[in-house]
């Protein structure tokens, strides 16, 4: 009988408590190497390899944390990360490590950074570039290549990476020459992280990652296409202050750009100041404090009645880094009909793009919103508010507290309450998402952490890795789907193999519960391939080192949650929910705002 | 209505790409687009043809800008310019067929650039409409083949200097 194998000598656990000790650990690792002048750090001649050069730049970018998957062609760079003082997290699958690095950004507001291999690991990346390029999130992708005269040939695990990525990501591009490469990585982050942020791709050439030059790191950037216009346009402001001034009935309607411009407390300022109703998309939750009672909590298909109706009957809609998304509008031609629309966003490709714009604004909106605050003044605007209040009144988030049956609700706003609402949340995507969305109230920035645009299923796991990695203090929980779990799973392997002690509360009904709920309303209960044999959650995570929880019983709820809370380790709670629960209210597609199923419901609980 | 629109544009590998998938996910129709060098060897004027309603081609305007190596967009809606496109077209033209082709060829400007036993190739340049009107007349006499540029742009200067 052979024994369990060692594990290798040099292998490094991360800690979290220990990260500290780690960094300093490498950062006198990294004295010593450069006073020894290692073999391929630089000889002689004052050349540095491609690699070495890579890592450099990405150390002057302030880079200490990355995600990435080793392979053929990245050796050269995985040899020059061996010392390199940075923590490195391999996840399980590349699509893991792009979506973590994604969250790692949202969570941290830094850039967040994933390697792969050439062809499949450049591949697994699209579906992580996509979600970071349609939610706006800065993520600089470092990819690998085959050597440069074999491009094109069909060589093994070549794939015309930049022609794959190119409509995922903002910007992208090959390196064919070693005295560009640090250039054109200082070009990736800055283009990631300014203006609209958004991924970034670098297609790496083996050899150009092991060809020599002498790099000074000095070499200026060169984008002649790329400008960035922050400062808004002053008269545009005093016309947007001077249409607010006048409004009897604004709504204020704040997307996720606000939280990437670090705006929220210019948003805050700016809306108490103005005395402004507001409301905020999925990825704008966290921006405004929604136990303030101008908070209209979410808007659009599942967002509050109260929200829908402010927006169908308000005289001046002004949207903050949001994008008019069909998801918020409901039917384009009926959405805001008596109002104004007054717009600030930093892309003006935004404005106008589907909702035709009164009042443009495009700038920064940290800036844009404390010039406007200089401008508006304090309205009472009693009639508005009286009617608000009697909308939230009549039709709050609500569900059937008396059933016997866990209600996924009851989960969520269970969380929130023992988490005192300061957990950091991602979500898979589909019912869970909205109830989340609907029953755990935010309060501060880069709190929700979800894929909103795309809707990525199997977002949520690798998304709480690289929170949790971003702020290892804080606690964070991953509320998922049982089918959006299923699809990234084995990343809980890599929260036990990195000690980071993430919380995954599943909300198992054991089907795709959104296209369930589409079939339950709209194709006449045919439950078409909308669920899957699933396994015992808890038996799987014990497998991979995590700690697994089960709970069947509406009494048991608090309960599992105060153990999962408490768990220094990654611990996954199987909830087993009403089967058949779904989301309310609901603006069907092609429905306007005002037009919700589910009010009878809600009311009727209110 | 048609649009002009011209992009200065880096002249690296897969601008081009980049441009065409933007027209191509977001569901623009480009009518023509000729891309070429310009007096400065790190650029290139690509010259698209459009056609759509003001607002579709307001975000075409602002998709194309918001490309990284996209330097500068103008559309020439409008505006006093000099628009030209150019055109090889092969005419069945037969000898006894010749003395009433080749003053109509001479009325379009066009000029004959190779000769067949049996046809005439015949280079032709001009605004788009004049093209089109060339193609016309030469219908009756059955055209073989076509090649055409696509059009190509300018300001007029007297109104840019103003």
């Amino acid at each position: 009988m052979i024994g369990q194998p060692e594990w290798p000598s040099g292998a490094v656990v991360y800690r979290n408590d220990e990260y500290g000790v780690y960094q300093e650990r490498y950062r006198t690792m990294s004295k010593s190497r450069s006073s020894a002048k290692s073999a391929g750090t630089q000889d002689k001649s004052g050349l540095k390899a491609g690699a070495q050069i890579i890592v450099d730049t990405l150390i002057g970018q302030g880079v200490d944390t990355m995600f990435g998957y080793p392979g053929g062609v990245v050796l050269p760079l995985f040899d020059r990360l061996y010392d390199a003082p940075i923590r490195f997290v391999i996840p399980r699958h590349e699509q893991g490590g792009c979506h973590m690095a994604d969250a790692y950004a949202r969570a941290s507001g830094k850039v967040g950074v994933v390697v792969a291999t050439s062809g499949p690991g450049a591949c697994n990346l699209t579906t992580g570039l996509a979600t970071a390029m349609m939610d706006s999130v800065p993520v600089v992708a470092l990819t690998g290549q085959v050597r440069t005269e074999l491009i094109g040939n069909d060589a093994f695990q070549e794939a015309d990476t930049t022609g794959v990525t190119r409509p995922v990501t903002k910007y992208n591009c090959i390196v064919k020459d070693v005295k560009n490469l640090a250039r054109t990585i200082r070009e990736a982050f800055y283009i990631a992280s300014t203006g609209r942020p958004g991924p970034v791709l670098v297609d790496l050439p083996v050899d150009i990652q092991v060809a020599k030059c002498k790099a000074d790191g000095s070499d200026d950037m060169e984008l002649p296409g790329y400008k960035i216009r922050t400062r808004g346009h002053a008269k545009q402001i005093s016309s947007a202050a001077a249409a607010i001034n006048a409004s009897e009935r604004p709504v204020l309607y704040v997307g996720g750009g606000v939280i990437s411009a670090n705006a929220t407390e210019q948003l805050r300022a700016f809306a108490e100041k103005a005395h402004l109703p507001v409301t905020t998309t999925l990825l704008g939750l966290g921006s405004y404090d929604q136990s303030k009672p101008e908070s209209l909590d979410m808007l659009g298909m599942h967002g509050s009645a109260y929200a829908n109706f402010a927006v169908q009957e308000c005289d001046l809609l002004i949207a903050v880094g949001a994008r008019f998304d069909d998801r918020v509008t409901g039917r384009l031609k009926d959405f805001a009909p008596l109002a104004e629309i007054l717009h600030i966003d930093i892309d003006p490709a935004s404005i106008s793009k589907n909702v035709k714009v009164d009042i443009p604004v495009v700038g920064d909106a940290k800036h844009i919103l404390a010039e406007l605050a200089k401008e508006v003044k304090y309205c009472e605007r009693k009639a508005w508010f009286k009617k608000i209040a009697e909308w939230k009144k009549k039709f709050p988030f609500s569900y059937d507290k008396n059933s016997s049956s866990v209600k996924p609700q009851h989960i969520v706003s269970e969380l929130c309450h023992q988490t005192d609402g300061k957990a950091i949340i991602t979500t898979g995507v589909g019912q869970n998402q909205m109830w989340t969305a609907q029953f755990y109230k935010f309060s501060r920035p880069r709190q929700l952490i979800s894929s909103g645009g795309l809707g990525t299923m199997g977002y949520g796991l690798p998304a709480a890795i690289g929170a949790q990695v971003a702020k290892p203090k804080e606690t964070v929980v991953d509320i998922d789907g049982d089918h959006s779990f299923n699809m990234t799973m084995t990343e809980l392997a890599t929260a036990v193999e990195n000690k980071l002690p993430i919380k995954v509360c599943i909300l198992n009904n054991g089907y795709m519960g959104m296209v369930r709920q589409w079939q339950e309303l709209f194709y006449g209960k045919r439950y078409s391939k909308s669920y899957l044999a699933n396994p015992d959650y808890a038996a799987v995570a014990e497998a991979l080192g995590a700690v697994g929880i089960t709970v069947d019983k509406k009494a048991d709820v608090p309960k599992a949650i105060r153990a999962m809370l408490g768990e220094k380790r990654p611990c996954v709670v199987d909830f087993r929910i009403e089967r058949e629960e779904n989301v309310w209210p609901m603006v069907a597609a092609g429905k306007s705002l005002n037009e919700m199923d589910g009010l009878d419901i809600l009311e009727s609980m209110a | 209505m048609k649009h002009i629109i011209s992009a200065l544009v880096e002249n690296k590998p897969g601008v081009l790409a980049h441009v065409a998938g933007m027209f191509a996910a977001r569901a623009f129709n480009i009518d023509s687009l000729v891309v070429g060098r310009t007096e400065d060897p790190d650029l290139s004027r690509m010259t698209i043809v459009v056609i759509g309603d003001d607002r579709v081609v307001e975000q075409v305007r602002k998709q194309l800008a918001k490309i990284v190596p996209v330097v500068k967009v103008q559309d020439f809606v409008g505006k006093p310019i000099v628009a030209r496109d150019l055109m090889l077209i092969t005419i069945s033209a037969p000898p006894e067929k010749r003395p009433e082709l080749l003053p109509l060829i001479e009325t379009f400007k066009g000029k004959v650039v190779d000769i067949g036993p049996k046809l005439l190739m015949v280079e032709i340049c001009g605004p788009e409409a004049k093209i089109e009107a060339f193609i016309n007349v030469c219908k009756p006499y059955g055209i073989k083949s076509v090649a055409r540029t696509g059009t190509i742009a300018m300001p007029r200067q007297a109104k840019t200097e103003q």
